[in-house]
């Protein structure tokens, strides 16, 4: 056989780096004063996926979730030990840019809080700090992220009016689509359906199934069944005796839904206590 | 608009699986009556190792139903399919079994002369597949006439069984040393039927899933 005959051979790509962990905290405990709110939490978050947190009022999961931004460096007398790594780095280095890393980590609250103007001025505002003034590109951006958002359809011929005349669930994913504009990395939600109607809500769960091929996001919910509906792993919390909330069980949701390994987690989701 | 399309996509997978399994136990029947006609002892021990692979098909599928149970609260249609899946693949678990029985019997009949040649015992199969081909089309398009009329051609096959059944009987009566090959062929044919029962089974989860009541649609004579 003539070596010109021989078939093409395969070439081997080189491998992409793959970052298996976005997040992980390493033995975290918050102290709000004299009082512990969270201890020795332990968990790793993959890249491009939805992390639920769930667990009784006062278990610590808003303020596990407040930590990935440092949020909570605006409570006075909060104290934070332990390590949270962004992609190995870890966020409470003195070193690190608190602007830059709320930029990579983005925020959406319970209640839609959208700025008091127009839908195109509240996405172009966090662009706008971050020093871009070029109205070609930020047009771009207005539309690439509520078209993510699932929101340009519904608004696309309204762009100057004032935010605060759409619906609630209009205004949560204009929230969304305001946190995408400064391409963040990490999307955290704090009981984002909880102001919303059924239908809005599964709107929103919907978007976030399909952000999470791109985005890492960790929510927070009181909502049970929304998280089993939504995310691919959970979180369950609870509050030890002396109220410190701790991380009781972390897996896969389908796991923590039909067969979890703690008691306590049993417990919970099946209404035994909470 | 879709709203809660991902699920949906997993809901449609489950369908997906089901015509899967089926088509792995359609298939598994119709070689245990090729092993039967041409005495392939290897075919039938083929599918007697193949087996395994149905049951797994089917703990795979429950698997997914009680995780979208759990997980996405389905309701009214959506949970009625799942439960109706859940009966499904039981039933399409066992017609797998059948053709294991029949595989069984291959092998215990050996490279002993064939009584007859087979012509009624090949068509019950091939009948009892094309039922059961039809009635996860059904299942799939939600097509209640379709599985009412597949369900009542289960009268059919049990005809068929009957002549066969007949037939045997009369080979028995005329020389009892044909006694213990026409019991085999006898109870290849059981295994048919039986097939074919839970064809009809798979029929009134079509109807159950699409009216919402539970009834019973084609009663078998056996």
């Amino acid at each position: 056989m003539k070596i010109n005959s021989l078939p093409p051979q395969p070439v081997k790509q080189p491998e992409a780096p793959v970052c298996e962990t976005k997040l992980r905290t390493e033995n975290i405990n918050l102290f709000y004063g004299k009082f512990q709110a969270l201890r020795g939490v332990n968990m790793e978050i993959t890249p491009c996926s939805i992390t639920a947190i769930i667990g009784p009022s006062g278990c610590g999961k808003s303020s596990l979730l407040r930590l990935f931004n440092r949020l909570n460096d605006l409570i006075p007398n909060a104290r934070v030990e332990g390590k949270i790594e962004l992609d190995g780095v870890n966020i409470y280095e003195r070193t690190i840019d608190v602007v830059e890393l709320r930029k990579r980590v983005g925020m959406v609250f319970q209640k839609p809080n959208p700025f008091p103007m127009s839908i195109y001025d509240n996405i172009v505002f966090g662009p706008k700090q971050h020093g871009n003034n070029n109205h070609a590109e930020l047009d771009k951006i207005v539309e690439k992220v509520l078209r993510q958002a699932a929101l340009w359809d519904e608004v696309k011929d309204k762009l100057q009016q004032s935010a605060l005349n759409l619906s609630g669930g209009q205004q949560q994913r204009l929230c969304i689509a305001r946190v995408l504009s400064v391409e963040p990395e990490v999307i955290l939600m704090d009981e984002p359906c909880s102001a919303l109607d059924p239908i809005a809500t599964l709107k929103i769960e919907e978007l976030m199934r399909s952000l999470a091929e791109n985005y890492t996001i960790v929510i927070v919910t009181h909502n049970m069944q929304q998280a089993a509906r939504v995310s691919d792993m959970a979180a369950f919390m609870m509050m030890a005796p002396d109220r410190a909330g701790e991380l009781v069980e972390y897996d896969e949701t389908s796991h923590i839904f039909t067969n979890p390994k703690d008691k306590r987690t049993e417990d919970y989701i099946t209404g035994r206590f909470g | 608009m879709e709203i809660r399309a991902t699920y949906h996509k997993k809901l449609k997978g489950i369908q997906d699986d089901i015509l899967a399994m089926g088509s792995m136990s359609s298939k598994a029947i119709l070689n245990s009556i090729e092993a039967l006609k041409y005495r392939n002892i290897e075919q039938a021990k083929q599918i007697i190792d193949n087996d395994v692979i149905i049951n797994q098909k089917r703990f795979e599928i429950e698997e997914k139903c009680i995780e979208l149970i759990a997980t996405q609260q389905p309701m009214a249609n959506d949970l009625r399919t799942i439960v109706a899946v859940l009966n499904i693949i039981t039933e399409l678990e066992r017609i797998g079994d059948y053709a294991l029985g029949i595989s069984r019997i291959v092998i215990m009949i050996g490279d002993e002369p064939p009584l007859k040649p087979l012509i009624d015992v090949p068509r019950m199969a091939e009948k009892t597949v094309d039922m059961l081909r039809r009635s996860l089309e059904a299942f799939i398009n939600h097509d209640a006439e379709s599985a009412k009329q597949i369900s009542a051609e289960d009268d059919l096959v049990d005809n068929l069984y009957d002549q066969v059944y007949r037939e045997l009987l009369v080979f028995m009566m005329e020389d009892p040393k044909t006694i213990t090959r026409a019991t085999r062929l006898m109870w290849v044919a059981h295994n048919l039927e039986r097939a074919a029962d839970r064809v009809t089974n798979i029929c009134e989860r079509t109807v159950f899933v699409i009216t919402g009541k539970m009834e019973e649609i084609g009663a078998s004579k056996y």
